[in-house]
């Protein structure tokens, strides 16, 4: 009963084994994604180039400018004399952050007036902007609180104590890399699937499989097994470099990790196997492939958080398998989170995975024969 | 000469009819850009709003109140208040809040008595970006409370500094006006790289090409004449773009057309000559396409600081951008709509662009025989 | 610019050699060609798909480098000055070289305008091509709505624009059928007898070779032989005949095909036709008591014949004989229909594919579907198949009605498709295994079998090769294995030996006549000629419709008149499609 089936698996496992081609597209180019993703890819400032325009020659002042060019984040690219040049430098990003600190500046420190200090940002990248500006007040803040302290006034009612949860040094890193994984393995199988069916028809060995006795049901079960090892395979290599190669820490169990890549996959593959159902040449299974992957990463969650989209959109990223399995893998890596944290978003990927399953199907006796 | 002029002739009308009655050049032109910059233009935002952030007061008094009240004014935080710190933390690990406000029950008698009390601030750092975000927004809001707190109670000031933040270019800090003008650079090299790649594999797909060659056409012939149509359909999927980008996404546009279409023309021929240059690699249009994804598409997209900052990536990878034509078209796309016509950034990254076209032109020329080994 | 002087051959080759790399090994595509073709004939490049054909093309118009040796074209040597030779020359590569969503005329004037055809003669040279194309009543049409025949003369016509003074024709006659031939012959013809053109038709029908002047013959990238194509026959003059004798015309022709004297024995119509290594009639006591009546006429010989003789000098050593493909050959049963077709009809929409199509095949026959492109004969194929729901109509294949009993009636099934689809990425042994396990062969029984694949096709030395990189023949082979493993009663055959070389059709064929005799129905499509003489019966269709049925002979009797004595299939083919051509108008 089954043996016919397994023979197919087997098959499409070694089809995509011994050929070269297809060895390429599930070690190479998820290699380097990895890489230049984990590498490239970071929303961490370093290095940001700032110019100062100090125009009070004071100690307090060149200790605030001493606090920046301590900074990691922060590189004193220029020094101003005059307020000549510090436009040009802004326009042409040669900086992107001007300082400008006021000749009353030490003056009014001592008087208990508030002391001005104006902070020029480039907006035209508007997140940098942001993050520039947090680090900004943070430094200043400090210099407040320790000029405070050393000067003898009144500290303030309250502070605040920052503490930061499951990514404590708050790198991109960390919650990119884990989202790779989802993503490459959702590219993988996708591609082995969704193309599988179009190689053999043009090839002309599917008419082949459809003379044998096998049922429709051995061959879409043929076509999907492989596709859900295949995918469960490469997930393991890319969290193996995530844990071995980037460090980022692997906090909660492999059951609950893998049994939400299991549902992943399984929700890929039916779309995979619907994708290929339609498609007559290789060329359009790629093509509808490509249409389904790039909505389906960019509104997953992966780079930009969901809560940022509008509304509409973010009522289309419930049928987007990828969203739930990149809260289950940054769940299960940085929080430690268990099944019973991720049972909301265990249940969707199953029942889309089953509708699109019932889909391929339906599909497959519709399209072929 | 004439004889060349009449080849050329002939070879941009068969392209030119090509387009006008195969949909897919004109779909990869206009409509692939035109779906790529909805889905990014809506889907790709990295204004946080409206965080959930949990407010846990043990001991609420007046005092307390008129901390947490600060909150309610915030645009971009959305206060929850939580009746003690496991629940907020058990709602933390749900993804239900990104962040914890925690107010202890001795927060009012050591605010008062020696000042200095402890606000604890928990923030979900898994999204690295948007938990320094919302540390940032926390801080202005404390920063704030502190400042009115301080006036009515009639003491001075407590932070000797006044802050005086001012974004040039981008007042409202809206990542979508940031993120729409790179996109646009980021589609275009796409479709650009895509336009050509496919059209020529599929000469030799069909054969056509076998038969090109035979004649007496040149090979520079054969070159220009699929140049210069695609580089006119890929002008105008570049004007479908902008347009949808000022009149669809509101996008300010500062500069003048002028210097967005010189700069865009230079850019568009960098794109279409790694098309070429594809081409002549892939001599079918699957393998073209997928070379087109992952040499043109995936560096612009990654490596051209269209989203992710330049400067801070590692300096391998630093060196690496440098030859990504995106880069340099995204620097000048960002200044021409936000800024206007900054000589200073047009002038070196439309050089650079120049001399990429070059090479790229350049070496499609190089590598294109009249042969088919 | 080197002047082309006007005396000495149009072509001349010497010692050329071109290898190419397919992934790690390097395959030699032309081993030391030295040939050439003279001006203001037709010359015949004629070998099997891989014999170097294309290559040979494709280094002459300059598009490929020799890695040594000298190609000079009209006085010009190719590798100096590719662009003078193409500037001379017109070359129609396979798959005619149009722009399918350009229409007749724009492809003209696309080609006009590269090839430098001066505006004002354009006029006439357009009426004239297309009068001599018969496409004058289709310039508007765009080239990819076009037939297969249409597609091939508008092909021919572009590169006739600029009057060529050699022309280079791949392969034009694949994929068309036998009129659309015929017709591209007779412009051939035209063009050399009236405007000395040189042409070079490259080919894999040997029966093209007759057509020709000269003939160079290439096999494995080895010139087998070159001259006048009577020059091949002569050779075998003598040699040939046809035999027959009071038994079936596949027992003869296995006895025949055994006997050392014998170089060659293929069916035709009833008789078997014999090329003797000696120059003499076979003598009748030689092949055993059994056969009486035994009787050779001599007959004229064929190109074939010279081919085939070559071909046995340079194979190795002669194929062992073949045993039959199911284990038992079963008491002669009566004749019972094991495929059952009445008014079989299948829609595309608006489009009827294939109408009110009725026959039947008994037990052990070899039943051929004939027609040409667009026939109809591969949607009756597919539904026979079962790849396919038909429309209308009764459909009995095994005893089991397609319709509900699709998966019964499938195990009952072998079927090998065009282009012998295996798994190209799997080894011999992967595709053996692969194929025995779907039909649910297991343990020492699906053993067996694979041994016995392995042993009957041979396939024992490249059990490990990956099938990609397997010669045609060999694919042939595995994939005929393939389909045979679960010992099917009934075998489709599509288009089974199209582009292999003589030798290995007739081994194929040979197999097939042994499975037939051994009880297995085998139903084959083809539009290749000489494998419809295999066939028991024939049924050529046209539109959708039958236009005939009937075994070769009665087929061939029923062509013949004063003009054709002894019509060839092919001749038969077309007067049958004529006549209802004809009958059509004449209807409306």
């Amino acid at each position: 009963m089954w043996r016919p089936v397994f023979a197919l698996i087997r098959k499409e496992l070694l089809a995509v084994l011994r050929d070269t081609r297809s060895r390429m597209v599930l070690i190479g180019p998820p290699l380097i994604q990895l890489l230049v993703f984990g590498y490239a890819a970071t929303f961490d400032l370093n290095h940001v180039p700032i110019a100062i325009y100090n125009q009070d020659h004071s100690q307090a002042s060149r200790a605030l400018v001493a606090r920046f060019a301590g900074s990691p984040t922060f590189t004193v690219r220029d020094v101003l004399g005059s307020a000549r040049r510090a436009d040009g430098l802004l326009d042409s990003r040669q900086v992107q952050m001007l300082l400008v600190i006021d000749p009353r500046f030490t003056r009014d420190l001592l008087a208990g007036r508030p002391a001005p200090v104006q902070l020029i940002v480039d907006g035209r990248n508007s997140n940098t902007a942001l993050l520039i500006e947090g680090y900004a007040s943070t430094i200043l803040d400090d210099f407040s609180l320790a000029w405070s302290a050393a000067h003898g006034a009144p500290k303030p009612t309250a502070v605040l104590d920052l503490r930061t949860r499951y990514n404590q040094t708050l790198a991109s890193r960390w919650f990119i890399v884990p989202g790779i994984v989802a993503l490459l393995t959702q590219v993988v199988t996708l591609l082995v699937v969704a193309l599988s069916v179009a190689r053999e028809r043009e090839m002309g060995t599917f008419d082949q499989l459809l003379v044998t006795p096998l049922r429709r049901i051995d061959i879409l079960l043929g076509k999907g097994v492989p596709g859900v090892l295949i995918g469960l395979f490469e997930a393991t290599v890319i969290i193996m470099a995530t844990v071995l190669w980037f460090h980022v820490p692997l906090r909660g169990g492999l059951a609950p990790l893998y049994f939400g890549l299991l549902l992943f996959v399984i929700a890929v593959t039916g779309i995979g196997l619907a994708i290929s159902a339609l498609s007559a040449t290789q060329q359009q299974a790629l093509l509808g492939a490509f249409l389904f992957m790039v909505p389906s990463v960019i509104l997953s969650g992966f780079a930009t958080p969901i809560a940022n989209m509008p509304g509409w959109v973010q009522v289309l990223t419930l049928i987007n398998p990828m969203r739930y399995i990149l809260v289950v893998v940054r769940g299960v890596f940085l929080q430690g989170a268990g099944f019973s944290e991720l049972g909301s978003d265990f249940w969707p990927m199953a029942l889309i995975g089953f509708i699109s399953l019932a889909a391929a199907g339906w599909l497959f006796r519709k399209r072929v024969v | 000469m004439k004889a060349a002029f009449v080849r050329l002739r002939a070879l941009m009308r068969k392209e030119a009819v090509q387009i006008a009655r195969d949909p897919s050049a004109l779909a990869i032109a206009f409509l692939l850009p035109a779906a790529l910059l909805f889905i990014f233009g809506y889907g790709v935002s990295l204004d946080a709003r409206n965080v959930p952030l949990a407010i846990v007061v043990e001991r609420p008094d007046a005092l307390t109140a008129s901390f947490t009240s600060q909150f309610a004014h915030s645009a971009y935080l959305r206060p929850q208040p939580y009746r003690d710190i496991q629940r907020a933390e058990r709602a933390m690990v749900a993804n239900r809040v990104d962040g914890i406000v925690w107010l202890r029950s001795d927060f009012t008698r050591r605010a008062l008595s020696q000042g200095g009390a402890p606000i604890g601030v928990i923030v979900n750092g898994v999204d690295a970006n948007t938990a320094r975000i919302v540390e940032g927004y926390v801080q202005q809001v404390w920063a704030a409370w502190i400042a009115t707190h301080r006036l009515a109670v009639g003491r001075p000031a407590l932070l000797p500094l006044a802050l005086e933040p001012q974004v040039r270019f981008n007042r409202a800090v809206s990542s979508r006006d940031f993120l729409i003008p790179g996109l646009i650079a980021v589609i275009m090299t796409l479709t650009g790289a895509l336009l050509t790649a496919l059209v020529i594999a599929r000469e030799w797909e069909r054969g056509t090409m076998e038969a090109l060659m035979v004649t007496r056409v040149r090979m520079w012939e054969i070159l220009l004449a699929k140049l210069v149509p695609y580089f006119l359909l890929g002008m105008g999927g570049m004007a479908v773009s902008v347009a949808i980008a000022v009149f669809l996404f509101g996008v300010p546009l500062h500069g003048s057309m002028l210097v967005l279409t010189a700069t865009s023309a230079l850019f568009m021929l960098a794109a279409l000559g790694m098309g070429l240059l594809i081409s002549g690699v892939a001599r079918n249009q699957f393998i073209a396409g997928q070379i087109a994804i992952i040499v043109a598409f995936l560096p612009a997209y990654i490596l051209s600081g269209f989203v992710f900052d330049i400067n801070s990536m590692p300096w391998p990878v630093r060196i690496v951008t440098h030859v990504v034509a995106a880069r340099y078209f995204v620097a000048i796309l960002q200044s021409v709509f936000l800024a206007g016509d900054i000589w200073s950034v047009i002038l070196p990254n439309a050089a650079a662009l120049a001399l990429m076209a070059l090479i790229f032109l350049g070496l499609a020329r190089a590598n294109a025989h009249k042969r088919l080994d | 610019m080197s002047a082309a002087p006007d005396t000495g051959p149009a072509l001349r080759l010497e010692a050329v050699w071109r290898r190419f790399r397919a992934g790690k090994r390097i395959v030699t595509a032309l081993a030391g060609i030295s040939a050439s073709a003279a001006r203001g004939r037709v010359t015949g490049l004629i070998g099997p798909d891989g014999a170097g054909k294309t290559t040979l093309m494709r280094l002459i118009a300059g598009l490929l480098r020799a890695d040594s040796g000298r190609i000079d074209v009209l006085g010009i040597d190719v590798a100096q000055d590719p662009l003078a030779v193409q500037s001379r020359i017109g070359y129609m590569p396979q798959r005619f070289g149009l722009y399918e969503d350009l229409s007749v005329r724009e492809n003209l004037d696309l080609y006009a305008d590269l090839q430098g055809v001066p505006q004002e003669v354009r006029a006439a040279r357009y009426a004239e091509l297309l009068h001599m194309t018969g496409l004058g009543t289709f310039t508007a049409r765009i080239a990819g709505r076009l037939s297969g025949g249409m597609k091939q003369k508008l092909g021919l016509a572009c590169t006739l624009l600029q009057p060529p003074q050699l022309l280079l024709l791949d392969e034009p006659t694949v994929g068309v059928d036998p009129v659309s031939r015929r017709e591209l012959w007779q412009i051939i013809d035209h063009l050399t007898r009236d405007a000395a053109t040189t042409v070079l038709f490259s080919t894999a029908y040997l029966d093209e070779a007759e057509r020709c002047d000269a003939v160079l013959l290439l096999h494995d990238g080895r010139l087998l032989g070159s001259g006048a194509p009577a020059h091949f026959t002569n050779e075998m003059a003598g040699h040939s005949f046809y035999a027959s004798a009071a038994v079936g015309r596949r027992h003869l022709q296995e006895r025949l095909a055994a006997m050392p004297e014998v170089i060659d024995a293929v069916i035709q119509g009833s008789r078997v036709r014999v090329v003797t290594a000696l120059a003499a009639p076979l003598d009748a006591a030689a092949l055993g008591p059994q056969v009486a009546d035994f009787a050779m006429t001599p007959t004229p010989p064929r190109f074939e014949d010279s081919f085939v003789a070559r071909l046995r000098k340079v194979a190795a050593s002669p194929p062992p004989p073949v045993g039959a493909g199911t284990a038992a050959a079963p008491a002669p049963v009566p004749a019972e229909a094991v495929i059952a077709v009445e008014n079989l009809t299948c829609d595309f929409g608006a489009f009827r594919a294939v109408d009110a199509v009725s026959f039947s095949v008994a037990r052990g026959e070899i039943f051929g579907l004939l027609g040409a492109n667009g026939a109809g004969k591969s949607t009756t194929f597919r539904m026979l198949c079962g790849l396919l729901p038909p429309s209308h109509g009764v459909l009995r294949v095994a005893g089991y009605d397609l319709r509900n009993a699709a998966a019964p009636a499938r195990r009952q099934i072998g079927y090998m498709a065009q282009k012998f689809s295996l798994y190209a990425d799997l080894s011999v042994r992967q595709n053996l295994r692969f194929f025995s396990s779907v039909y649910r062969l297991a343990g020492a029984q699906q053993r067996t079998r694979i041994d016995w694949a392995v042993a009957q096709f041979e396939l024992g030395e490249m059990l490990d090769a990956t099938a990609r990189d397997l010669a045609l023949g060999f694919k042939q082979r595995l994939a005929l294995a393939c389909a045979l493993m679960h010992e099917p009663q009934i075998l489709f055959l599509d288009e089974p030996t199209s582009g292999v070389d003589p030798l290995a059709r007739r081994e194929f064929w040979r197999r097939i006549n042994l499975l037939a005799a051994a009880g297995v129905t085998v139903l084959v499509t083809t539009h290749f000629m000489e494998e419809a003489e295999y066939c028991d019966r024939l049924l050529i269709m046209a539109q959708g419709r039958v236009l005939t049925a009937g075994t070769p002979e009665a087929i061939k009797a029923a062509a013949r008149n004063a003009e054709r004595p002894d019509p060839t299939m092919e001749e038969a083919f077309i007067a049958v499609i004529e006549a209802a051509a004809t009958a059509t108008t004449v209807a409306a």
